[in-house]
């Protein structure tokens, strides 16, 4: 106690400032302090937002890991560069282009228009952009990599590349615009509608699902998978608990795309928190129980895929549905996915990972579901804008998808030849192997 | 000398392998191998689709003996790799023309 008043004593005489300048404040209050509480919650707000930033884009490892796994050794390596491209490529086109189209001003609620190449960020001037910019480039990144592993095994790497930038630069930010521009400079029809999409679920998930869906169809199955009778083939994933590890790391990740989206450093983040953990251990359950009385046994695949289409589902309405809504939504999400995943199958749409069915099926139920558990009560008002939002993100995404993977297509070309196919993408694209010390595996698919 | 190419559960190997030591038996080649017999293959599930897995991984050990051993070796195999189940494998005997020990050159039985 002693040292400490002395040491104070010495404080006060070093820097010339009299005890009876101390003594003369009035006491703090939180008015008084007015300035310095806001610097601290602004700090808070940018340190969160900042750590969600950096959690989302762990996902893109999640992605990978989820993709690889499901799909055979001779591809890996095609897998990783799609993966690292997709978030380098959709980082600059997001940079130059996507962030100035969803979050300019937007005089028709459409597009923005301004703000490009990050022209909103002075040296002097408010660094809150750079925050903001950061947080929505890595949920950019994640709508343009969840088409990787719907379009995998077959699609021709440059072909990707095309794709890639244009989805991050104008389909992914146009809808974008529509449902989330007011978060900063724009202003979109959708969103004036009363849309609810808090973190995404139609805005990153349907997006990524719906360009997916497009993909896979102007693609065409992978050879093998369809026998001439129509007969389903499995195509085996090489390496389940390396797609486990991506469910996982999707899992931790959702911990910052959910609650990160408040930008906000406050209490609100612990309900989304819960909500999001409830509704992919949901997912997870119910879908494992579905694939165990379907199909005999708790089948591995469609479980994991069931944790995603629960983190899918709550997605859209985890900061104003309920815990036990979210449970449920959660567990709707995981008898959807399992449904949806064999019904694609059927029809001959040839998606190695699920992901037009997570991402796209269950972006949509999601969607739906921020609607009817809305904590604050529905109406057909709330339910229709919900629909309305979702037959938007499906006609704006699929059709220009359809259009873009076509042109792509007809020009240089979307899908490898069946000898670099049978041979494998690592190969033949980029000249490696994912795995040289191991055999080639003798179960063939033709 | 003789050649015998057993073909077993891979479970099975280390007991056998050390019963065919305690027997003499100082060498052996193993490989892991698939394939079918009267067992045939199963079905497995993926992503709600069946399929059917036709080769079986076993494992194979290849050691050339004395003749004089063939019988203790043959019945050492098939006490340790016996469960009673299908699968069990097999046991192939072949008769060895020359053995070589590449370091020393030596050859016939004090080879092997």
């Amino acid at each position: 106690m002693k040292r400490r008043t002395l040491f104070y004593l010495m404080i006060c005489l070093l820097t010339g400032n009299a005890l009876t300048a101390w003594a003369a404040d009035a006491p703090a209050t939180p008015e008084s302090n007015m300035a310095a509480i806001e610097l601290v919650q602004t700090h808070a707000n940018y340190l969160w937002t900042l750590v969600a930033a950096a959690m989302v884009f762990f996902m893109q490892a999640g992605f990978a890991m989820v993709e690889a796994g499901f799909t055979r050794a001779k591809n890996s390596v095609n897998i990783m560069m799609k993966n690292l491209m997709d978030f380098s490529m959709g980082t600059l086109a997001f940079w130059a282009i996507g962030f100035g189209i969803m979050f300019g001003v937007s005089k028709t609620g459409w597009f923005g228009t301004s703000g490009f190449f990050l022209s909103d960020f002075t040296p002097d001037g408010d660094p809150w952009v750079l925050a903001f910019w950061m947080f929505q480039v890595v949920f950019c990144a994640t709508a343009a990599t969840i088409v990787s592993g719907a379009m995998a095994e077959r699609t021709k790497f440059i072909g990707y590349i095309c794709y890639s930038i244009v989805l991050s630069a104008i389909i992914y930010p146009v809808f974008g615009s529509w449902a989330w521009g007011s978060l900063f400079n724009g202003s979109g029809w959708l969103e004036g509608l009363g849309f609810i999409d808090f973190a995404g679920s139609t805005v990153v998930h349907s997006v990524g699902g719906w360009a997916a869906l497009a993909g896979t169809l102007v693609l065409g199955p992978r050879l093998g998978k369809y026998g001439k009778d129509g007969s389903i083939k499995p195509i085996l994933g090489h390496n389940i608990p390396l797609a486990a590890l991506g469910v996982f790391i999707l899992w931790l990740g959702w911990f910052g795309f959910n609650p990160g989206s408040t930008t906000t450093a406050d209490t609100s983040i612990a309900m989304i928190f819960v909500n999001t953990n409830l509704a992919a251990a949901a997912g997870a359950v119910l879908a494992m129980l579905v694939s165990w009385m379907k199909f005999g046994k708790p089948e591995a695949s469609m479980s994991l895929n069931g944790a995603l289409a629960g983190l899918v589902g709550i997605t859209a309405g985890c900061a104003n549905v309920s815990p036990g809504s979210a449970i449920l939504i959660g567990a709707i999400a995981g008898v959807i996915v399992v449904f949806s995943v064999l019904f694609f199958d059927k029809i001959k749409v040839d998606d190695p990972v699920g992901a037009v069915s997570v991402h796209g099926v269950c972006g949509a139920w999601g969607t739906l579901a921020a609607g009817i558990f809305n904590m604050g009560g529905t109406t057909a008002g709330i339910i229709g804008v919900q629909l309305l939002g979702i037959a938007a993100c499906f006609v704006w995404t699929f059709a220009t998808a359809f259009v873009l993977f076509k042109i792509v297509d007809l020009t240089i070309g979307l899908r490898v030849t069946p000898e670099e196919e049978v041979e494998g993408l690592d190969f033949i694209e980029h000249g490696g192997n994912a795995y040289p010390d191991f055999a080639t595996s003798a179960y063939s698919q033709q | 000398m003789k050649k015998i190419e057993a073909i077993i559960k891979p479970f099975t190997l280390d007991d056998v392998k050390v019963a065919l030591n305690e027997i003499g038996v100082t060498g052996m080649t193993v490989t892991e191998v698939k394939g079918f017999g009267r067992q045939r293959g199963h079905t497995e599930i993926y992503r709600g689709a069946e399929y059917q897995v036709d080769f079986s991984p076993k494992v194979k050990i290849e050691i050339v003996i004395d003749a004089d051993n063939l019988d203790k070796a043959i019945s050492v195999i098939r006490e340790k790799a016996l469960t009673g189940k299908i699968g069990d494998g097999k046991i192939f005997v072949s008769s060895v023309e020359e053995a070589i020990r590449i370091r020393t050159g030596e050859t016939g039985k004090v080879a092997i």
